[in-house]
């Protein structure tokens, strides 16, 4: 690791005026994919600005049927929620199967959003519960915040504070794990909204990132069941491949993964 | 006796691993320390054509910046391979050079160039980034096939067309007869997937040079500090081999890749002396799998004919072994003689024909990992003796027994003479333990379920106690592979026992004691093992091969017969009595028959008082002794993997794992059972999780743990190991070793159960999810077809 300064801020104003102070500085909000990648010296911010500590970005808080996730809110947090739980088991589940303990208690769902790693787990719960993504400056819609691989709505002075989403009538999370990593290689996180309306995120296998499956949707919107998918076409052109398994199986996982998610959430 | 050759002992090393206690070489701190930083190669081949070291030396805190001509301006020799292997022309190996820092040319990515000594591990790495290296980047080849064929790049010029020897054994001309004649042939191609060795400690090297006594010391991941001394002096010139100290202190895990001398521990040696300070360097991860010598790599084609009862006629096996850029160590013994000797199996073979190509290729140094040869030797023959099974429609248990190895002694076609067994035994006893017969059952459930369940075996053997130093030296082995031990008995009774062995996770601390306890029945701890000193013991040659048990401790036991012999007489001369009347049992030594009785503490303490000692007698009581082993041992067995495959994703749960092996005596079976569940542990990780992979240009694609899959704990069953020992009579505690056996016996054991769950034979290591996929559709779509 190259030398860096470390700053922990108060504030998110605070985090802002300390970026702009630096000259090569990053947010870290338990920096779960940043720390490994300096460690390596394949990143090497002049300062980082440590979100954590940020009172305002932390906790889980439930307002009727809405609920929000501060942004540095660790993932062991999210897992362990009873009242999470009451509302939406399926992110729950989520969270407790992100890395290992470890990563768990360091990682935040602020940092995982914000760094949108194609395999994450967090951006496919987020696209199929139809979040909203809350900043210091705005509210992006899931929709329009994840803009591709490793890449976001967000500004460079832009700082999530929250996630913020209505509980689902029923929804779950179905995860391929790469065999050596353990990310996701298909994760699909399926979800009937209160309305009605199905939503089918898809995270680890598409080749530009985190996905919605509209097919899937309009499919289960119409019938909840695994049955509903059993003929809904991936296609491979979109999928990664690589040297853990090309397209074909890809494509292959998310189909199975949404029907087991289905199967999951009853 | 509690404490004994057979009672499950607590290994007393763990007290310091498991609190964090123990001292590796990175714990090695002296004064005025510096560390190394390697400027390596990011091409896989590439010519050389000038480093610019000047930045790097005016950066903060560097000691200095070395390079590959000034190494060998200084007189350090290139590293060899210390086993000769001859072609089958007659003519010698084909060796290119290999300097510690490349000088010409680089030939794998992760070579080093040049190296930064520096005041800290971050300043040497920022330095060894500011090396500025002007490479003309050649053409690269990664595959063991692809490397033969004309237009290859050229990677060394003493090895032309990249071959390193064309080596047979064997009859070919009566093998290539038995097979025409054969009722049926089996014939596969099967590769031997290249893994990386992945010890929990990386390498590690202190070297420090003391210009006062002009005499270095070093310490380092070792595990076999005398051989390291030896090759550095001998081979590299580095230093004189009575100026150099060479400690190898606890070790986290070997494997194989701790066997070799790399060029990190030359260049922190010469280094030391350049600088003039202590230097000290530790691979990361990444430079582990860039570095380390890999295992296997092997491609293969292979007949094995059957008559018409069907007994084996003959085996022709035609392989090629990708040793990596450059030779390492024991590089050319392991495809030749740890692997094609080992071709007959358990099976009673009169003909049987290897042909081994060794080549070189524009990857990491492949040398031997855990298992060395056998392995790839055992997956080729059990892969196919259950493929024949399943073309002939026999039961695969079945076919082996009607093939196996009934009398012993065994001469086999190539070269092993096995010396004992129960093969039939083993057979029995897995099949039993697995409830073989009641598969059928298991099966239909699991479909029931939607899984698809499978079950294979595999019957190894494989030759370990390595090696008799007259026979591996008519073989081309440039060093002797006997052991040495000295006990010493202090005056008040205690013993120190020091060994050549090293151990480096395997107890040695625990089981060589045990024989100490079995032998004078004094308690466990008042003996201490020292191991992994130059300075302390007076010479060994290490722990690989599974030889501790078998060649180690034996010397153990000679020395103590002497021992044994001295305090009898002194005994005797105390007592008055018949030196053959004198006992030594439970820490006393009698007359027999009488109450006349002495401590053993009293007899030590007699030893050197010698006050009272017989006529002519030397005081003290320590000896010392040289075991040079008659024959390989032969550990043998049978494991039985059963399996569920989910069909929509490919992936495989093993449910059940049976090991039943005969290792000769056993002297703590607590450890035993430790090393046979490590050694499925690895072999469960080449056969379903672990491959090194490289790109076509030479790039290691799987250069950390998010890409190269080790396994894991729930990747792995609970294991039910058992054995049916028949006595090893090649040594005098009847041993023949339990190191490598779960590495060897598990990875066919493993495919045959997967292939046969899904019906499809065409499987290659490592199973992954995706590939047992790819297999199942595969085989749907022909079952469609037809």
């Amino acid at each position: 690791m190259y030398n860096t300064n470390y700053h922990r801020a108060e504030s998110t104003d605070d985090a802002i005026a300390k970026l702009g102070a630096s000259d090569d500085g990053k947010f870290v909000s338990g920096g779960q994919t940043l720390i490994p990648t300096m460690k390596q010296r394949l990143a090497a911010p002049s300062d980082l600005i440590d979100l954590c500590h940020i009172e305002a970005m932390k906790g889980i808080t439930i307002d009727g049927n809405q609920i929000t996730i501060g942004a540095a809110t660790c993932h062991a947090d999210v897992a362990t929620s009873k009242e999470l739980a009451a509302v939406c088991p399926a992110i729950c589940d989520l969270a407790s199967h992100i890395g290992d303990p470890h990563v768990r208690n360091m990682g935040t769902i602020g940092g995982s959003i914000a760094n949108n790693d194609p395999a994450a787990d967090y951006p496919s719960a987020m696209m199929a519960l139809n979040a909203q993504i809350m900043t210091n400056k705005r509210t992006i819609d899931t929709d329009d915040f994840f803009t591709g691989m490793f890449d976001t709505a967000l500004e460079e002075d832009e700082i999530i504070t929250a996630v913020t989403f209505p509980a689902p009538a029923k929804a779950a999370y179905s995860k391929f794990p790469n065999p050596a990593s353990r990310y996701a290689m298909a994760g699909v996180f399926v979800a009937k909204l209160k309305n009605g309306m199905a939503r089918v995120g898809v995270t680890g296998a598409g080749s530009d990132g985190v996905f919605r499956h509209e097919g899937m949707e309009e499919a289960l919107t119409s019938d909840w069941s695994a049955d509903a998918i059993a003929d809904a076409s991936v296609d491979e052109g979109d999928m990664l491949s690589d040297l853990h398994g090309d397209a074909a199986y890809r494509a292959n996982l998310v189909k199975v993964m949404a029907k087991r998610a289905v199967e999951k959430a009853g | 006796m509690s404490e004994g050759i057979g009672a499950r002992v607590l290994r007393r090393e763990d007290k310091r691993f498991i609190t964090g206690s123990g001292k590796y070489t990175d714990d090695v701190k002296n004064d005025r320390q510096c560390y190394a930083a390697f400027v390596r190669s990011p091409h896989a081949h590439a010519r050389v054509k000038g480093i610019d070291k000047s930045a790097a030396e005016a950066m903060a805190g560097v000691e200095g910046v070395f390079d590959g001509h000034q190494l060998t301006g200084d007189g350090i020799g290139n590293i060899i391979c210390g086993w000769a292997v001859t072609s089958k022309d007659g003519s010698p190996m084909n060796m290119g050079a290999w300097s510690a820092l490349a000088t010409e040319f680089v030939r794998y990515v992760g070579d080093a160039v040049a190296v930064v000594i520096a005041d800290s591990p971050a300043n040497a790495k920022t330095a060894a980034e500011a090396v500025e290296v002007d490479y003309e980047v050649l053409a690269a080849v990664v595959a063991p096939d692809k490397t033969l064929e004309s237009g290859a790049p050229q990677i060394h010029p003493e090895a032309p067309g990249n071959l390193i020897y064309d080596w047979e054994i064997g009859e070919k001309d009566a093998t290539e007869a038995a097979i025409a004649g054969a009722a049926y042939v089996c014939e596969m191609d099967i590769t031997n997937n290249r893994v990386a060795p992945n010890p929990m400690e990386p390498r590690s090297a202190v070297a420090t040079f003391d210009p006062s006594e002009d005499h270095y010391t070093l310490y380092t991941t070792s595990q076999n500090p005398h051989v390291a001394r030896l090759v550095l002096s001998a081979f590299y010139q580095v230093a004189p081999e009575h100026k150099l100290r060479v400690i190898a202190p606890d070790v986290g895990g070997g494997f194989g890749a701790k066997i070799y001398i790399y060029p990190e521990e030359i260049v922190c040696l010469w280094a030391s002396m350049k600088t003039k300070r202590s230097v000290k360097w530790t691979s990361d991860r990444t430079e582990a799998f860039l570095t380390d010598a890999h295992g296997r790599d092997h491609i293969s084609t292979a007949k094995m004919g059957f008559d018409a009862n069907n007994k084996i006629v003959g085996f022709q096996v035609d392989t090629i072994a990708n040793l990596g850029a450059y030779m390492s160590l024991f590089s050319s013994s392991v495809p030749t003689y740890l692997y094609a000797t080992l071709l007959s199996g358990q099976y009673n073979i009169a003909n049987i024909h290897a042909n081994v190509r060794a080549v070189y290729t524009n990857t990491t140094p492949v040398d031997a990992y855990r298992g060395a040869g056998r392995p790839e030797a055992c997956f080729l023959i059990e892969r196919m003796m259950e493929t024949a099974a399943r073309e002939l429609g026999v039961d695969p248990g079945e076919l082996r027994r009607a093939n196996f190895v009934q009398e012993f002694p065994h001469q086999t076609p190539v070269i092993m003479a096995y010396d004992s067994g129960d093969f039939e035994a083993n057979l029995d006893a897995a099949k039993a333990a697995s409830d073989w017969d009641g598969f059928e059952a298991r099966r239909s459930e699991a479909a029931s379920r939607g899984k698809l369940r499978g079950i294979g075996m595999s019957s190894y053997i494989e030759a370990c106690g390595i090696a008799p130093s007259a026979a591996v030296g008519s073989l081309g082995a440039g060093v002797g592979l006997w052991e040495s031990a000295e006990v010493r008995v202090n005056p008040v009774g205690t013993i120190e026992v020091l060994t050549g062995s090293h151990a480096h996770g395997q107890g040695h601390e625990t089981t060589f004691a045990q024989v100490i306890t079995d032998r004078f029945g004094i308690p466990h701890d008042n003996v201490q093992i020292v191991h992994g000193d130059t300075d302390k013991v007076q010479f060994g040659m290490g722990t690989y091969g599974s030889r501790s048990g078998a060649v180690g401790m034996s010397a153990i036991v000679k020395a103590l017969d002497k021992v044994e012999a001295k305090a009898k007489k002194i005994a005797a001369h105390l007592l008055e009595a018949d030196e053959g009347d004198i006992v030594i049992e439970n820490g006393e030594v009698k007359v027999a028959g009488t109450d006349k009785t002495l401590g053993w503490h009293e007899v030590c303490l007699g030893a050197y008082t010698a006050h009272n000692l017989p006529e002519g007698m030397e005081p003290g009581l320590k000896e010392g002794a040289f075991y040079d082993p008659s024959n390989f041992t032969f550990p043998a067995g049978c494991y039985i993997c059963e399996v569920e495959v989910d069909p929509d994703t490919g992936t495989t749960e093993i449910v059940q794992f049976v090991a039943s092996d005969d290792f000769g005596t056993i002297i703590n079976p607590m450890i035993v059972e430790g090393q046979v569940h490590g050694g499925i542990a690895q072999g469960v990780g080449q056969a379903m999780l672990e491959q090194a992979v490289y790109d076509d240009s030479g790039q290691l694609l799987t250069g950390s743990y998010m890409d190269y899959t080790m396994p894991r704990a729930d990747d792995l069953p609970s294991y039910t190991v058992s054995h049916e020992t028949t006595v090893c009579p090649g040594n005098p505690l009847g041993i023949k070793g339990c190191g490598e056996a779960g590495a060897i016996g598990s990875p066919p054991a493993v495919i045959n159960a997967i292939t046969n769950a899904i019906g499809n034979n065409d499987l290659s290591m490592p199973a992954t999810p995706s590939k047992v996929w790819a297999a199942l559709q595969a085989s749907s779509m022909k079952q469609a077809a037809e």
